[in-house]
């Protein structure tokens, strides 16, 4: 990188212009990566925390897919799930979105109005290990998340009408939400009640989280139990608002990923021409095109790796200000992964774009040839 | 044989000719030309007449149609493109019509360009840079930019680079266009006196007549054959 180095100094007004591109590139889709990463925590993480590896959904009909907010399995199915070889333990989980509003001598004891938030309400059976940290909920007690909580200005043992039922709060225990609503732990009755609109009755449920040792058994049981099993992390594009939310999202990420190489690779495909005449003098004196590769590639990486590292340290900066204000993730995949790949893809486009130094000419350096 | 008695570039009965719409242009006619180690051999003739294919081939930059190339000894026929880089990185010093240099490195890393590109090791080529930059007259001005160089400093930049790697063969493109006539003859003279003085075999192609009473031998192309009569000899 004798003269890649030199021309990074020589030319440094036009290399940063491509840096500061390259770092705004890089900010762009880390703190885009993060939301991206943070929006679907706040939409899945009720479900992807389940320590449940399959979900079993009611078969949809034609060609539609598995959805939370169709589904319906009841307690024969359940029963029946319980006995499929392989299945270590069936567990039913009803799903229903309501509001939620605390109430009670200690919500109007702050003299504050009392606080309302919209909650998902995840019915289970009391002792099911789908309660987190080993809580218990019954009819009329209910387990709060910590965003729920919050919302709420609730702890333990003070008092919240779901749907207009009242319950009384067992306890506050980990943070979870589904579709951007905090998740509230209740008995399936309850969620029965809360959930009248959604048409599942008691006894009945939205799906059943399976803990399996084999999965060799599962496909039989759904032709036989008319049920429709997916793997957990499958299970995610089953909420409706995820999938759709998710996917324009990942879109755009994808669409900057993109744009960040054609413009990485339009700088260096201008960056080449510049400079063919001294890539034809250095050809006529005896330099190969290996070499000049390797120089024009190593100046781009550099470019690539110092814009990068600039942006995702800016993208961290803002990911720890923002956090608590935006569902912002920060965390190794969301920081680490988009300059990765910023820096895969501009080094693809900059390879793309330098490879016009293999048809420089070097007898152009002598001027006319005849 | 010692360097000065070695025939360090022979060609023999070169023709090459270009592509011009349907037909072809012959720019080199069975063209022979011996340059034997330590001497100048200046190539003068009109515009077109094919100096500079007589130097592209001679540089291993074009391969010629028919006829044979000799380089320090080492016949160029069926050689590759990786082959004829080598030879032309370790055997031939080139100085262009244009100084060529490179806008981003110092008169001194015009020259550690070459070992770099031929890699040798970096200290001994800021050493040998220095050196020659003195025996051009620029050893004080090593550090700076070609944009900060005369005309006159850049072509002899370019000499300096040209000697980087100890060519046997040194090949001038048109050195004093653009240099008024006082310092034109100084390049001149430089560059036979480093000739003599490195045993190099070298061809100066040039329209310029004037200044030609320190070379070797004068040789004339017209419409690319070389004409048999020296114009003039030392």
């Amino acid at each position: 990188m004798f003269v890649a180095w030199r021309d990074l100094r020589a030319a440094r007004g036009r290399f940063a212009l491509m840096g500061g591109v390259v770092v705004l590139m890089t900010l762009l889709v880390t703190l885009l990566s993060g939301l991206t990463a943070g929006l679907g925590r706040e939409s899945t993480s009720g479900i992807a925390d389940l320590p449940a590896d399959h979900l079993v959904f009611e078969a949809p009909t034609g060609d539609q897919d598995v959805s939370f907010a169709d589904s319906v399995v009841t307690a024969e199915q359940r029963r029946a799930w319980e006995d499929v070889d392989g299945v270590s333990a069936a567990e039913p989980l009803s799903i229903a979105t309501t509001k939620a509003s605390a109430t009670g001598p200690s919500a109007s004891a702050t003299g504050d109005a009392a606080r309302s938030a919209a909650v998902s309400v995840f019915g289970v059976t009391d002792g099911s290990p789908l309660l987190p940290g080993g809580a218990r909920v019954g009819d009329g007690s209910v387990v709060l998340s910590t965003g729920a909580a919050e919302d709420l200005g609730l702890e333990a043992g003070q008092d919240l009408s779901l749907a207009g039922r009242d319950v009384v709060v067992a306890a506050v225990a980990d943070d979870a939400s589904y579709s951007h609503t905090p998740v509230v732990w209740a008995s399936l009755a309850d969620a029965a009640t809360v959930g009248s609109g959604s048409g599942i009755a008691d006894e009945q449920a939205s799906v059943i989280a399976l803990s399996t040792s084999d999965d060799g058994s599962l496909a039989a049981a759904d032709e036989r139990l008319g049920t429709t099993t997916v793997t957990t992390s499958a299970a995610l594009a089953a909420i409706g608002s995820y999938a759709s939310e998710n996917g324009s999202l990942q879109l755009m990420r994808a669409m900057l990923f993109g744009i960040s190489a054609l413009v990485i690779g339009a700088f260096f495909t201008v960056w080449t021409i510049q400079r063919s005449g001294d890539i034809a003098v250095l050809k006529a004196l005896g330099a190969t095109t290996r070499y000049l590769m390797k120089d024009a590639i190593g100046q781009a990486l550099v470019l690539l790796v110092a814009g990068t590292a600039l942006g995702a340290g800016l993208a961290a900066a803002v990911g720890v200000a923002a956090t608590g204000t935006v569902p912002f993730a920060l965390t190794a995949s969301t920081l680490l992964a988009p300059p990765l790949v910023l820096i895969v893809l501009g080094a693809l486009g900059a390879v793309l774009s330098v490879r016009r130094i293999t048809s420089v000419d070097p007898l152009t350096a002598l001027g006319s040839a005849r | 044989m010692t360097r000065n008695q070695q025939l360090n570039l022979v060609l023999t009965d070169v023709t090459l000719t270009y592509p011009d719409g349907q037909s072809r242009l012959t720019a080199l006619d069975h063209v022979s030309l011996t340059v034997p180690a330590g001497a100048t051999t200046a190539v003068i003739g009109p515009s077109g007449s094919g100096k500079s294919s007589l130097l592209a081939v001679a540089a291993t930059l074009v391969t010629p149609d028919a006829g044979r190339v000799v380089l320090a000894g080492t016949d160029t026929a069926g050689m590759g493109r990786d082959e004829m880089t080598a030879l032309r990185r370790g055997a031939v010093g080139m100085v262009f019509q244009q100084p060529n240099l490179i806008a981003s490195l110092t008169a001194a890393e015009q020259l550690e360009v070459m070992a770099h590109v031929d890699g040798r090791p970096m200290g001994a080529a800021r050493e040998r840079a220095r050196a020659l930059l003195d025996v051009v007259g620029l050893a004080d001005v090593s550090g700076r930019y070609p944009h900060q160089l005369s005309g006159g400093q850049r072509q002899r930049v370019n000499i300096a680079r040209s000697l980087m790697n100890d060519p046997a063969v040194l090949l001038v493109d048109e050195p004093t266009s653009a240099l008024d006539t006082e310092r034109g003859a100084a390049i001149i003279d430089l560059l036979t006196s480093l000739t003599h003085e490195r045993g190099t075999a070298t061809v100066l192609v040039t329209h310029d007549t004037a200044h030609l009473g320190s070379v070797d031998a004068v040789v004339e192309v017209v419409d690319g054959r070389l004409s048999e009569k020296v114009l003039a000899a030392a």
